[in-house]
């Protein structure tokens, strides 16, 4: 049982793993991320590193409606919009992908920047419904534009990296897993200082927030574009993970996947964010596990996609009904019953 | 054409406009109703027209029942459906944050989709006829008869719906428990029974739209994008007003057929939301909708 | 330090302030009463930038604010508690003290995504001040890790009051401070009223029903009433005042009332 962590500095009470238990955990982590990808097979490294991409996404639209509370249908727009910024500096200017990366970041964060404008004017439901008009106006300009290759798209080189092409998903996981877990760190540290802290508040009273001087419009557009940066980035690494990218690589249902890894997960907590992500990326490949073992297999690859549509819904139905605050939540009442053990919870 | 505008293809154009948009006004009949009753936005109103349209096919392609049955018992069917929704789904959800229970009706949305192709898988079908097939003329211009039959069906019930709700107690029940719940519930009216009827009569008249959307155009699992049409069309008209609805889906189906016609039909959906982000920007709470007042 | 002149508030055709003009002096405690419905809150809406007067100016030390924004008020130094608690609920009761000094950090996004020097000089800086001068003076330690909304209502407006005082204010507004509370909570919110205008040199401005505590704790009082001023002064002045007495009470005199109201209602 744990009695209490003292602490003899307000740096110290302030840190993001205040235990040494936790950092000892951390450190482990760390080294299995580390190690993984030199026992996992192929098919692992390609899970870890679409859970990683996930990730960073789950992250970015985490900030934006779980913790500043303006929910958004977009997610998958500005992912989009960071893909093709990569696919067209890739193939066209040939430059390097850490400046592709940026670029893609940069440009889904004016998409955001713009898409947040109405946000002073509209709130909640409307503003959602907002941003599925972004969504469905993105999915319009990459399939009417010559420069994003219209409705074929476009496909991509492998990302160089002083002469080695990241072409395996082993290869790739050192690109993807790090810079999903520098930006996981961000947005941790983000909280801990006042930009954060004014996000919360926007969501939790945004009128009370502006009376206390935080200017709304200005941090409400922060947050879309931090948010949209991310779904940028994690769009670029898609980019080149996939090498190919359409217009209907980004469809509407997959900013729907990212709300529900958010909810799944648990808003407005970092933990959240990685749970969720993990959970709902891994949830289908279960499905395709399931539905192998049952005795009709010839039928079941028809099943699957179906029955994977509903247990999407399900799930996000089933959550927000019985666990609104996701397995995060969840997560924190196992930790609370082993903490306070023997005694009761 | 070598004079100026071509008045006769923009008048057929706008006809059928007109008629889409009613079958849009109904919709937003539907939505209308749920959001004035249990303050939801039902984001798989399309879903549940799409149910209803294979529900309809079941019932006569399948089970080879005539049509009048088959309109009969999709309806009936289609309201218990959504009195299960409301019960199950909807009512656990109450005094949660609008937006958690608008992501349930997105989850319900999955759940639909995905129960229309496990069971019918995701092919494209079509309904059987029964509607009149000569074309109809109005004067000079020429409309398709399903657009036309359709737009009929679907002005007799919006009429047919707003006279019940203003002359019987229901409707009035309806419209206090949209005003004020504990009020409503203070004075006797059985509230959780009004968000049931007020789910079932909009599950049922969106049925009869997604039977008649089904029959002009086949019934397929992506029938639901028709849904967001209509939340552009609740939006434009505002949440919580009928008018809004009925005028906010002649508009709707205006710029859309505009839209397909002059610009080509991949800008319908840009049109739509085109017109959704104005409406938006200039008038958030829809042309006829209410003003939330916040209070510092 | 804090003046407002002839302001006119009106929603449509009802009027919550008519012509209210009434002046805050630096370094007192000035308290605004009258019944329910009289203007209060909207007068320190007004105030605070929630609210656009239809006429009239607010001044903050000698400066025109009327047409400044809300955040910026807050920025010139003007602090504010609010009526029904408006803590914010996700946040624990550290981190809405710390949110109060807002308008006066300087992280940016970048220094705050990479939490380096200057953030977290800035962050310790800030921690090692509230707790040294805000916590400990509103004996508020216990509970700072706590999580606004497990905690009773007495112990929340402290806290707002805690939040209000991170803002480094010139001026505290605070709405109704001892609403529900009991005797020995509302002396407890005395003291630290008084220490707050002995120790801090604030200037407070209350909006307030507890006659006991507005007669003991004020230098000047302003009774407002259909939205007017009707009488201002010494708490003494004010409370022989026969207009206050009858606002308060009634007179009975029906005729009267409705001189008063249609004097208030038309336009000028």
């Amino acid at each position: 049982m744990r009695i209490g962590a003292a602490k003899q500095s307000y740096v110290d009470d302030a840190a993001l793993f205040d235990t040494r238990t936790q950092r000892v955990w951390l450190g482990l982590g760390l080294a299995a991320l580390c190690a993984f990808p030199f026992v996992a097979n192929e098919y692992w490294l390609y899970l870890a590193c679409l859970i990683a991409i996930n990730v960073a996404s789950a992250c970015g639209l985490n900030i934006l409606t779980g913790y500043t509370g303006l929910v958004s249908l977009g997610q998958a727009a500005f992912m989009g919009l960071g893909a093709y910024t990569v696919a067209v500096m890739e193939t066209r200017l040939g430059t390097p992908f850490g400046l592709n990366l940026l670029a893609g970041g940069l440009v889904a964060m004016a998409g955001g920047v713009v898409v947040g404008i109405p946000s002073l004017r509209v709130k909640g439901l409307y503003l959602a419904i907002s941003t599925i008009a972004a969504s469905v106006l993105a999915h319009f300009l990459f399939s009417n534009f010559k420069l994003t290759g219209g409705t074929s798209g476009l496909s991509l080189q492998p990302a160089q990296f002083f002469g080695i092409a990241l072409d395996t998903s082993f290869r790739l996981y050192w690109l993807i897993v790090p810079l999903a877990v520098l930006m996981l760190l961000g947005a941790a540290n983000l909280f801990r200082t006042r930009i954060g802290r004014a996000f919360i508040a926007i969501r939790d009273r945004d009128i009370s927030a502006e009376v206390l001087g935080i200017p709304l419009l200005r941090y409400k557009l922060m947050s879309f574009g931090l948010s949209s940066f991310y779904a940028g980035v994690a769009g670029g690494l898609w980019a080149y993970f996939f090498r190919v990218v359409t217009p209907e690589s980004f469809p509407l249902i997959m900013s729907i996947f990212f709300l529900a890894a958010i909810i799944v997960g648990g808003m407005g907590s970092i933990l959240g964010c990685i749970l969720g992500a993990v959970f709902m990326t891994l949830v289908p490949e279960l499905l395709k596990l399931i539905v192998g073992w049952l005795p009709m297999s010839a039928n079941a690859t028809l099943v699957l996609s179906p029955v994977r549509t509903i247990v999407f819904g399900a799930l996000i139905i089933g959550f927000l009904i019985f666990e609104p605050h996701g397995l995060a939540e969840m997560w924190r009442r196992v930790r609370r019953y082993f903490h306070l053990w023997p005694f009761r919870t | 054409m070598s004079e100026g505008f071509d008045w006769l293809f923009f008048f057929e154009i706008s006809l059928a406009g007109l008629g889409s948009g009613g079958l849009l006004a109904l919709a937003g009949l539907a939505l209308v109703i749920i959001y004035k009753a249990t303050r939801v936005v039902n984001l798989a109103i399309g879903e549940m027209l799409m149910m209803s349209a294979y529900l309809f096919f079941a019932l006569t392609a399948s089970m080879n029942l005539p049509v009048w049955v088959a309109i009969v018992g999709t309806i009936l069917s289609s309201g218990v459906l959504g009195a299960l929704i409301e019960r199950s789904m909807i009512r656990p959800m109450l005094g949660e944050s609008p937006i958690s229970t608008f992501m349930v009706t997105v989850g319900l949305s999955s759940v639909l989709v995905g129960l229309v192709e496990l069971i019918w898988t995701a092919d494209p079908r079509r309904l059987p006829e029964f509607m009149p097939t000569d074309p109809v003329l109005l004067g000079p211009a020429m409309v398709a008869p399903k657009v036309f039959y359709g737009f009929l069906i679907s002005a007799a019930l919006i009429a047919v719906v707003l006279g019940v709700f203003r002359f019987w107690r229901g409707g009035v029940a309806l419209r206090a428990t949209a005003s004020d719940q504990a009020a409503a519930y203070s004075m006797g009216i059985n509230v959780p029974r009004v968000f049931s009827l007020s789910w079932t009569v909009a599950a049922m008249i969106a049925a009869v739209a997604g039977i008649v959307v089904g029959a002009i155009g086949g019934i397929s699992s992506t029938m639901g994008v028709f849904g967001l049409s209509t939340l552009v069309v609740v939006i434009v008209g505002g949440l919580d007003s009928v008018v809004g609805a009925l005028l906010g889906g002649l508009l709707v189906g205006l710029v859309e057929a505009w839209a397909g016609a002059y610009l080509g039909g991949e800008y319908k959906v840009i049109a739509t939301f085109s017109l959704l982000l104005l409406v938006l920007l200039v008038r958030p709470y829809g042309l006829f909708g209410t003003h939330d007042i916040e209070r510092l | 330090m804090l003046q407002i002149e002839d302001v006119t508030l009106a929603f449509g055709g009802v009027r919550a302030l008519n012509g209210v003009s009434l002046q805050v002096a630096p370094g007192s405690i000035t308290s605004v009463i009258g019944p329910n419905g009289a203007g209060k809150t909207s007068l320190f809406n007004t105030i605070s930038g929630f609210y656009r007067p239809k006429s009239g100016a607010i001044l903050f030390e000698g400066q025109d604010i009327t047409q400044r924004p809300a955040p910026q008020r807050a920025k010139l130094g003007l602090a504010r508690s609010f009526q029904n608690i408006a803590l914010f609920r996700g946040m624990t009761v550290l981190d809405n003290i710390k949110l109060g000094r807002h308008a006066h950090l300087k992280t940016n996004l970048l220094q705050a995504l990479f939490y380096a020097g200057a953030a977290r000089r800035e962050e310790a800086a800030l921690r090692a001040d509230i707790e040294e001068r805000i916590i400990d003076f509103l004996e508020i330690d216990h509970i700072r890790h706590a999580s606004v909304a497990a905690l009773p209502y007495g112990l929340q407006k402290r806290v707002e009051m805690a939040r209000a005082l991170a803002m480094q204010p010139k001026v505290l507004m605070l709405d109704e401070p001892v609403a529900g509370m009991n005797r020995e909570e509302t002396e407890d919110m005395a003291r630290f009223i008084l220490d707050v205008r002995d120790e801090w040199g604030i200037t407070v401005l209350m909006v307030e029903h507890d006659m006991g505590m507005v007669m003991d704790l004020s230098d000047h009082v302003v009774v407002l009433n259909f939205g007017q001023v009707i009488a201002s002064g010494t708490p003494k002045d004010v409370q022989g005042n026969p207009e206050v007495v009858k606002a308060y009470l009634g007179s009975g005199d029906v005729a009267q009332l409705r001189r008063q109201l249609t004097g208030a209602a038309s336009p000028t």
